[in-house]
């Protein structure tokens, strides 16, 4: 992968808060997102995400804070002033124009005459493959017809940063993951800088080349898809993106980058130490299901035993929920193949739950 | 809209077919009654020759209609020639009602838009103000008006006791006076309909546009504007239609010099000085040209909505 951090920053948040009468919507976030990068702002419902987008595109003027974009400060800027492209959520096409006006709108404001608006128009619909349906009314279009349009319209004036507020939310399952890879190869082929607004983890980790997770107002963690998923910092990420057992442990000691630990129950178990735990700490631990394995005996010392309660067949996968003899409930994730050492055992076997090396990740809050 | 049920409704509409026609005759009625009789009743004394002291004479005759276009003389007996009386009032009519649904429009248009831009429950609030007014009778705002608006009124002592002027502002018996009180009666119904349409506007349109590079402006014309043309259209139409047949303005504010038509057709049925088919002549120019104009406007709309 590309380093992107040898880029120019392309978007500069700093210290950026957003209050709405007594509600805070942004807590003093800062980020910065480079050239040429798919970044996505990560979150549930209400955590700030649209905020800060409408921010950047200038349609929430700034509470305290300052955004620049490629060194020129915007916050100022009214929106149609700053040479940003926004993809909404309902695509907020006009209605009242054709596809071909719609696109060769932006360009129309910048000055181009109408027949060179036109013309540009035409070439970025061929690019999303619509170039036949130029001339219709966009409620002529489905759904996935319309939100290309609405990307081509934002692409078409060639903006150096697009913003993307959950453009394919409204569209069904199989369209929005072949969206999703469009999407991508358009970034890279286009060489724009995306900003990518979502609540769904799947999404953000398909496309993004980083990932800001964000919840109640901050951001919460900044990095790569793997990082994310892997080496979460807290049990709001941990939790947020995929599925995970987050299990109460007690620290027993702390030394050469381990942790010894035990969960209810009794149960030991060594993982990698991390900032600020010591000894005596009552911390919550990650651990996702797939890296956890069921046997019938114990394989290492650390293996937990518990009853088999309950078995979900879902497709790829097969999901196990153990109880622990005197300990929590844990969910462990086998894939649905012959390969490897999972292994798929009737309700109410006594069975061994098993860690991969490095699969219990420590969490500080 | 009956054709609109019998396409899209497949055997539920068959179902209530019959009821349907009887359910209708309520509303067949109510029309007949109150529409169809009327006008078939003024259009039948138009052609009638009129009676001295009121009322008519069961008479074929097309004099009415003569009087209102052609001049022949004190007695009659003159080659026709063009009648400008009539004619000019007319032209006066629809030029004092287009000036007050312009200047509805211009008033209008903002407060609709302020009231569909509040939130939602502060709307209700902001309609239900728009009409407090309207409570009062019409003839009670007119002479209120008039009250209001003359030289020793409350307007003028407040211009001149100011200093801004020196002497007092003449505005009743002018064509201003009768163009602010069409503007006032029917103000609500240009604030009503484009309120109605502005509220189904998606402002995410605007925002879009103004992404787009857009300017405010810009965004107003190009966006803002032909998405709420529909209500725009509803509110000219509301206004002028009725400022054109409107005599309590003219006749209170405007004086003798300011006729318009409604005036000159409720004089024709009013005592014994009254001339009944003039009066329904009148009346049916006035019901064509309404005719016409709703016409036009009916097949710009669906050109528009294609």
């Amino acid at each position: 992968m590309q380093l992107h951090s040898d880029r120019p920053i392309a978007v500069d948040v700093r210290d950026a808060v957003k209050v709405y009468g007594d509600f805070t919507a942004l807590k003093r976030v800062s980020l910065s997102i480079h050239d040429n990068e798919f970044f996505t702002l990560l979150g549930p419902s209400g955590c700030g995400k649209t905020t800060l987008l409408r921010m950047i595109a200038g349609f929430e003027d700034v509470t305290e804070g300052s955004i620049a974009l490629f060194g020129e400060p915007i916050a100022a800027l009214p929106p149609h002033k700053r040479p940003v492209n926004t993809v909404f959520q309902n695509y907020a096409l006009f209605p009242h124009m054709t596809v071909l006006d719609n696109v060769g709108f932006g360009l129309e404001m910048l000055g181009r005459s109408k027949s060179e608006a036109r013309k540009r128009a035409g070439e970025v619909l061929d690019m999303v493959q619509l170039s036949q349906f130029s001339s219709r009314k966009p409620s002529q279009l489905s759904g996935g017809q319309q939100q290309r349009v609405a990307l081509a319209r934002a692409l078409a004036p060639q903006p150096k940063v697009l913003l993307l507020d959950e453009p394919l939310s409204a569209l069904d399952l199989k369209l929005r993951k072949a969206m999703q890879l469009e999407l991508k190869h358009l970034q890279r082929e286009t060489g724009i800088t995306f900003i990518f607004v979502t609540h769904d983890q799947e999404e953000a980790l398909t496309m993004s080349d980083r990932i800001a997770v964000m919840s109640a107002g901050e951001l919460q963690q900044l990095g790569d898809a793997r990082e994310i998923y892997e080496r979460p910092k807290n049990r709001f990420v941990a939790d947020f993106i995929g599925d995970t057992n987050l299990i109460e442990v007690t620290v027993d000691a702390v030394a050469e980058g381990q942790a010894k630990c035990h969960l209810g129950g009794g149960h030991a178990l060594i993982c990698d130490a991390v900032e600020g735990v010591k000894a005596g700490d009552k911390v919550h631990m990650s651990m996702r299901p797939e890296r956890l394995f069921l046997s019938e005996e114990p394989i290492a010392a650390e293996g937990f035993r518990g009853t088999v309660r309950e078995n979900i067949f879902i497709g790829t996968d097969i999901t196990t929920i153990v109880a622990l003899n005197e300990g929590p409930d844990f969910t462990i994730r086998a894939s649905n193949s012959s390969r490897g050492n999972s292994r798929v055992f009737d309700i109410g076997a006594e069975v061994v739950v098993n860690m991969e090396q490095g699969a219990g990740r420590l969490l500080t809050d | 809209m009956a054709g609109g049920a019998s396409t899209g409704g497949s055997s539920q509409s068959e179902t209530f077919a019959p009821a349907r026609y009887w359910l209708l005759l309520p509303s067949w009625v109510t029309l007949t009654i109150l529409v169809l009789a009327p006008v078939s009743m003024m259009m039948g004394y138009s052609f009638l020759t009129k009676e001295f002291r009121g009322g008519v004479i069961w008479e074929f005759s097309l004099s009415a209609y003569d009087q209102f276009f052609f001049d022949r003389g004190l007695f009659g007996d003159d080659p026709p020639v063009l009648q400008w009386t009539y004619i000019s009032i007319f032209w006066r009519s629809i030029w004092q009602a287009g000036v007050a649904t312009l200047m509805s429009l211009v008033i209008g248009f903002p407060t609709a838009y302020f009231i569909a831009t509040r939130p939602e429950k502060e709307r209700a609030i902001w309609v239900f103000l728009v009409t407090i007014p309207y409570w009062v009778n019409l003839l009670i705002r007119t002479v209120s008006m008039k009250f209001l608006l003359r030289d020793q009124g409350p307007l003028n002592d407040l211009l001149v006791g100011s200093g801004l002027l020196s002497e007092p502002l003449t505005i009743v018996n002018t064509n201003f006076a009768v163009q602010l009180g069409l503007f006032y009666s029917y103000l609500p119904f240009m604030v009503l309909p484009i309120y109605a349409a502005a509220e189904r506007y998606n402002f995410a349109l605007s925002e879009a546009a103004a992404d787009l590079y857009a300017t405010r402006w810009t965004v107003l014309r190009r966006i803002l504007l032909p998405s709420v043309k529909p209500g725009i259209v509803a509110g000219c139409i509301l206004v002028f239609v009725p400022s054109l047949g409107s005599f309590l303005a003219p006749d209170l504010l405007g004086g003798a010099k300011n006729f318009m038509i409604g005036s000159l057709i409720e004089e024709q049925f009013k005592g014994n000085a009254g001339n009944w088919p003039f009066g329904a002549a009148a009346s049916m120019i006035l019901l064509t040209l309404v005719m016409v104009i709703l016409l036009i406007s009916a097949r710009q709309q669906a050109k528009g909505g294609k």
